[in-house]
């Protein structure tokens, strides 16, 4: 336990206060842990740290780290300052998908606990902001020894670098009221239908899928995936209304004005004298706050399935972009639905490997070459819930529009 | 080197395996839930089954004995089950409710802090920062626990109008997401360019390609082939910086911290909505980023007083207007907060719509 300690002054300030420390947990590592191995590691790792703490920049660099017969999944790490702090110069770290909505037992966790602490630094993340569990810190020998070790019992790599990621969904059907799809069945139809383009990188840039159950999207799926599921209904939601009556008691009415009547987007709900709600269905948008605020009283239709919206994501590089409706209404129930939708998950990859741009997410290269050019490469029609109103600019060439009136009215007829 | 493996291609893994039994019996069968306390919920199944969730905000980058101390309390007082939330708070799901309580205080004296749920601050989502990135200009974490310590009694009470979603980044690439409140870094200088190293390091087409505003163009410098940046055209993003590390953007006085508000990507009330710029030039200064936290605290005080109930942050300042924001928070309003890109004028005021 003699080893010398790099001093950590500025690291030290970040053990006050009464929130969780993440520098105590590594000291803790470089303290006590009975391995020395690890001990060297954190401790180099630290002295690392405080660096940049003192001089305000990073000093890891990227590289080339893989296991045999994937391309992707690790995040390589070489320390620019390895001369200065030798034991964590390579610090490599490995993505490994969890469950749907990340549910784990002890026993699952320890497991990967004890793999961990053999061949890696004993530091790991749950989760990082892609969604993988970040096992941080291993050389480029001892990646493959976890890996190995871990996919024996049941663990796979996540995404890295262009290529389908790791998704992500909500809590969900396990435990959610609000839950309008199986979260779960959906994102692993997803996802392991494309596994080979999660560990081979070959596509233009990173293509992301998340589900959430309803249009509340905990999971941000709206703005954080190219490919995003959210729950919804159509038939009539679920009115109990002994509780609503209930909530008037408790409440009163003019807070039941205030918070749930004017809030509705679409002025779709009516307090009725006796106390009882009327819900024009219709008008309804499917917003959720009624429902969140009511959740006894208030619940999603019958007739339940899934919106999906095409082409969100973060800053780089056109500035941050929603997800696009694309699909207003699609059921979820059948083996042959899920099959549907894994089909048209590579209708849109396959379109956007063959004409997105290198580094050009999907949602990217539909602004670049117009929503109409991306949904005929797609093979799906235009509809009016995938604009919030229609053209504006004049400057547009309309020779064909007798045979699109036509095309829409006989959609209409056929539907 | 180990030995050639044929990996097994499993993909994501079965979630109900790891899923408490009352959950898997009742998938799909929720009927309602309320809030018996700070960080609990409660789940009404149809057929009158109940769970309870005790939620706890943990460091997010866990050592193992943090890991088995979190397994420990799970095996003794929440049947073996837990779960992580997308903002890495720990949840222990519990199927009766006389098992709340002492576990509440299990976490709580192990030094986890129950909370984050309804109308509270939760926790900080954020990205690996100087710990593990090869681009930060910050220390995500580091600016998540500081800002945490002074906003615990935020996350352990529901004081607020509606939940708060606080977000950083260590670039401005953004991987930290989006939130009611982000802390993001902006970088206010053009990178420096080490011209020896870029022939060896960068594939100059694909840099060429990143830059969104078409300020990089290949060059001969000193006989060697390098780039160049059109220092008046450059908007300081840092996308050159990741496939070109010799384009330093970096800058320990010039790399910055900027707070956005109103991101909220609900579809409750309101259509989803992306975060506005609000504050900028704060110092990226560690070890405890005082400045930053102070105009957050700032941004939730005026919140808290101004905010009907339900109301998120993005629908307060719609409702209350802009001018009203910078004028309650004292924040300057300067040239920077008027957008300028090709769509900008839809963020311009076409009416006479103002408040005196």
């Amino acid at each position: 336990m003699a080893d010398k300690h790099y001093p950590t002054p500025m690291l030290d300030e970040l053990e006050n206060g009464p929130w969780p420390s993440f520098i105590s947990g590594i000291k803790r590592l470089r303290d006590d842990h009975p391995d020395e191995r690890i001990r060297k590691v954190t401790n180099s790792l630290l002295g690392q740290l405080e660096h940049s703490y003192e001089t305000r920049k990073g000093y890891w660099k990227g590289g080339t780290v893989s296991v045999f017969g994937y391309g992707g999944g690790i995040i390589p790490r070489f320390s620019e300052v390895g001369d200065a702090f030798p034991e964590s110069r390579e610090f490599h770290t490995l993505r490994v998908q969890p469950t749907p909505a990340n549910y784990y037992t002890t026993e699952s966790m320890r497991k990967l606990a004890d793999s961990w602490e053999k061949w890696g630094s004993g530091l790991q993340t749950f989760h990082g902001q892609t969604g993988n569990i970040m096992f941080i810190g291993t050389t480029t020998e001892n990646t493959q020894h976890f890996f190995d070790e871990i996919n024996e019992y049941g663990w796979d790599l996540g995404g890295a670098g262009p290529c389908v990621r790791t998704a992500m969904s909500c809590v969900g059907a396990a435990r959610c009221e609000m839950s309008c799809t199986n979260e779960h069945a959906t994102h692993r139809h997803l996802v392991n239908n494309f596994t080979d383009d999660v560990h081979r990188p070959a596509l233009p840039y990173k293509f992301k899928f998340k589900v959430s159950g309803c249009p509340n999207d905990c999971q941000n799926s709206i703005e954080r995936s190219d490919f995003a599921v959210i729950g919804t209904w159509r038939d009539d939601m679920k009115v109990d209304q002994e509780e609503i009556k209930g909530y008037v008691a408790k409440k009163g009415r003019e807070y039941l004005m205030d918070n749930v009547i004017s809030r509705c987007p679409t002025q779709a709900l009516t307090l009725n004298d006796d106390d009882t709600l009327t819900v024009d269905n219709h008008n309804c948008v499917r917003c959720m706050h009624c429902l969140n605020v009511m959740p006894k009283a208030l619940t999603p239709g019958d007739d339940r399935g899934v919106t999906i919206l095409i082409g969100g994501k973060r800053t780089l590089k056109i500035g941050d972009l929603m997800g696009t409706v694309v699909v207003p209404f699609k059921k979820l129930e059948t083996e042959e639905d899920y099959e549907s939708l894994v089909e048209m998950a590579e209708e849109i990859i396959d379109f956007w490997a063959e004409n997105g741009l290198e580094h050009e997410r999907c949602g990217e290269m539909i602004e670049r070459i117009g929503l109409v050019n991306f949904l005929e490469g797609i093979d799906v029609e235009v509809d009016p819930h995938m604009v919030n109103n229609p053209r504006q600019s004049s400057y547009v060439r309309m020779d064909g529009w007798d045979e699109e009136a036509e095309k829409w009215f006989q959609r209409q007829a056929e539907a | 080197m180990a030995d050639m493996r044929e990996p097994i291609e499993s993909g994501c893994p079965d979630g109900f395996q790891y899923m408490h039994p009352t959950m898997r019996r009742n998938f799909g069968q929720w009927k309602f839930h309320d809030d018996p306390q700070p960080g609990v919920l409660r789940h009404v199944a149809n057929n009158g089954d109940e769970v309870y969730t005790v939620k706890a905000g943990t460091q997010r980058i866990l050592d193992v004995f943090t890991l088995r101390t979190l397994c420990d309390i799970g095996d003794k007082f929440a049947d073996g089950y837990i779960r992580f939330t997308i903002r890495s708070n720990i949840e222990y799901i519990v199927d009766d409710a006389a098992k709340v309580e002492p576990l509440v205080k299990a976490l709580t004296d192990a030094g986890f802090v129950v909370g984050g749920t309804k109308n509270s601050v939760t926790s900080l989502s954020h990205t690996q920062g100087w710990l593990h990135c090869d681009i930060p200009g910050t220390d995500a974490s580091g600016v998540v626990k500081s800002m945490m310590d002074e906003l615990i009694g935020e996350f352990t009470a529901w004081n607020m109008p509606n939940r708060v979603h606080i977000t950083t980044s260590c670039c401005q690439i953004n991987c930290g997401g989006q939130g009611d409140i982000a802390i993001n870094v902006q970088h206010t200088k053009p990178p420096k360019i080490d011209h020896n190293l870029v022939s060896n390091v960068c594939e100059r087409p694909s840099v060429v390609a990143r830059c969104p505003v078409a300020a990089i163009r290949p060059a001969m410098v000193n006989g060697k082939p390098s780039l160049e940046v059109d220092e008046k055209k450059c908007i300081c993003c840092g996308a050159c910086f990741p496939p070109c590390p010799p384009m330093q953007i970096n800058d320990a006085e010039h790399s910055k911290l900027a707070v956005w508000i109103g991101g909220n990507h609900s579809n409750a009330r309101g259509k989803p909505t992306f975060q506005k710029l609000v504050a900028s030039g704060i110092p990226n200064n560690p070890p405890r980023w005082p400045e930053a936290t102070a105009i957050v605290k700032r941004i939730l005080k005026e919140y808290k007083a101004g905010a009907k109930d339900w109301e998120r942050i993005n629908e307060w300042v719609e409702r209350i207007g802009w001018p009203r924001f910078f004028e309650v928070t004292g924040l300057p309003f300067t040239k920077y907060h008027v957008d300028n890109w090709r769509g900008a004028r839809a963020s311009l005021n076409a009416s006479t719509h103002i408040r005196f």
